[in-house]
């Protein structure tokens, strides 16, 4: 009988190791870090046993360090995440991912009557009213948003 | 007692000192409204208005205030005799009349406009109305006119009566109510109930709330009706329209030996049965008087005279 040959996600050199991503979410951490691009590598694992929760996804992105700007914007979809940052095989820096009170130019208004849904030259932002679960409110027409509309955003 | 705005753009912006120094500076322009004493306070000074949606009472009340204060008005009241025909947008138009005015006066259909053209111009903004958003001027006249005829907001009890949903002025005025501890009452029929965002904010300010469908609920123990309109166009079927208007119909034998008044942001259309406009509960009108010397505490707050 052969042996199934197992795949082996190997550690990267440089770059941002993201864990404890929520089970499934990955694809939207990716669309929140505007990957996939031409210039990183991306090796993604989705729905993996883990040790802290049931089921997780952890994102590996090759020769970028991500900044805390770009990192704190993935807390809306993944509360738990936590960041690796990665250099010559060796964690230099670990932090986890915290939600911001302000979310600026990432989200739309669900609100179709909202003026920042229109032809004017500004886009959406968002103040956090509640961490968790997370709700959000929009700065122009005050509308609240929750996570479902978050999500379906992404 | 200061006031520490620079724009008025929604209730929510509001301290309760701010609210108060307007309530207070109202009280002294109540002569000048009605043109018993003179001001120039804002003599020199001209007020943009910008009225992308039909007014008559918020736009001739701050007219009428600005050019009782010896000031001047420039703007439009619709949008056909203006630029936006040709497609200009809100900001350019915005960022022009600023150069003209050192205030301005925008009522908008989009929810948010205000909030966007006070990023975006270096003059003050008042929010006269942001589709069904704010109208913070006409909060703090419902509040300065509960005041006058109370001598007091605290401990009111307060129903606001009608289309809860879609009606602006509500829910900025629930949110002040709840900020100075007046206990509500939303009577409304269950398609037009207070939008989950306004009970949010007034579970968070800790205000004390009752919703229902049925009028005869709280007569007895309110001491503020406040009225508002139900549109014809909320409802698909006219039946269903008639049953709701005549459910939520204030007339004087209705109100007969109650101890209460009645107020409506107007226009009204026939929530109120005209047989109560000269009976001591129907306020109304003089509500819709105190428009006037409430924007001239704006005014003079918002623009600096010589």
């Amino acid at each position: 009988m052969k042996k199934p040959k197992e795949l082996k996600v190997k550690p990267i050199k440089n770059g941002t190791v993201i864990d404890h991503i929520t089970a499934n979410k990955s694809l939207n951490v990716l669309k929140i870090l505007g990957l996939p691009s031409d210039e990183s590598k991306v090796t993604l694992a989705m729905n993996v046993q883990s040790a802290h929760m049931e089921k997780k996804d952890i994102v590996k992105i090759e020769n970028r360090e991500l900044a805390s700007s770009e990192v704190d914007q993935i807390a809306l979809i993944a509360p738990k995440a936590t960041i690796n940052i990665i250099r010559d095989y060796e964690i230099v820096g670990k932090g986890k991912v915290r939600l911001l009170n302000e979310i600026k130019s990432l989200l739309n208004c669900p609100n179709p009557n909202c003026i920042s849904n229109t032809i004017e030259p500004v886009t959406g932002k968002f103040y956090v009213i509640t961490k968790e679960p997370v709700i959000l409110r929009c700065y122009y027409c005050e509308r609240l948003m929750e996570e479902g509309e978050i999500e379906s955003q992404f | 007692m200061s006031f520490s705005l620079k724009n008025i753009i929604s209730i929510k912006d509001f301290s309760k000192d701010d609210i108060n120094f307007i309530l207070k500076q109202t009280e002294k322009l109540e002569p000048v409204a009605r043109s018993q004493e003179m001001s120039q306070n804002m003599a020199g000074k001209i007020l943009g208005m910008m009225f992308y949606e039909p007014s008559t009472r918020t736009r001739l009340s701050f007219e009428t205030s600005m050019k009782r204060l010896g000031g001047g008005v420039i703007g439009f009241a619709e949008t056909g005799a203006s630029s936006v025909t040709k497609g200009e947008n809100l900001a350019d138009t915005a960022r022009m009349v600023a150069e003209y005015a050192d205030a301005l006066v925008i009522r908008h259909n989009l929810e948010g406009a205000a909030r966007y053209v006070s990023d975006i111009v270096d003059v003050p903004i008042i929010n006269a109305g942001d589709g069904a958003g704010q109208h913070p001027t006409q909060t703090l006249l419902d509040i300065y006119t509960m005041k006058r005829v109370f001598g007091k907001i605290k401990g009111l009890n307060v129903a606001l009566i009608g289309d809860l949903k879609y009606g602006r002025t509500v829910h900025s005025l629930s949110y002040a109510l709840g900020m100075f501890g007046a206990k509500m009452s939303f009577v409304s029929p269950p398609e037009l109930k207070m939008p989950q965002e306004t009970l949010h904010d007034l579970k968070g300010a800790k205000a004390v709330t009752r919703e229902t469908d049925n009028i005869h609920d709280v007569l007895d123990e309110v001491d503020v009706l406040y009225v508002t309109r139900i549109q014809k166009e909320r409802f698909p079927d006219p039946e269903e329209y008639s049953r709701i208007k005549g459910a939520y119909l204030i007339n004087s034998e209705l109100l007969n030996g109650k101890d209460l008044i009645v107020m409506h942001p107007l226009p009204r259309v026939d929530e109120i049965s005209p047989d109560v406009d000269d009976t001591k509960y129907g306020k109304y009108f003089e509500q819709a008087f105190y428009g006037v010397p409430v924007r001239m505490a704006i005014l003079n707050a918002l623009i600096k005279s010589f």
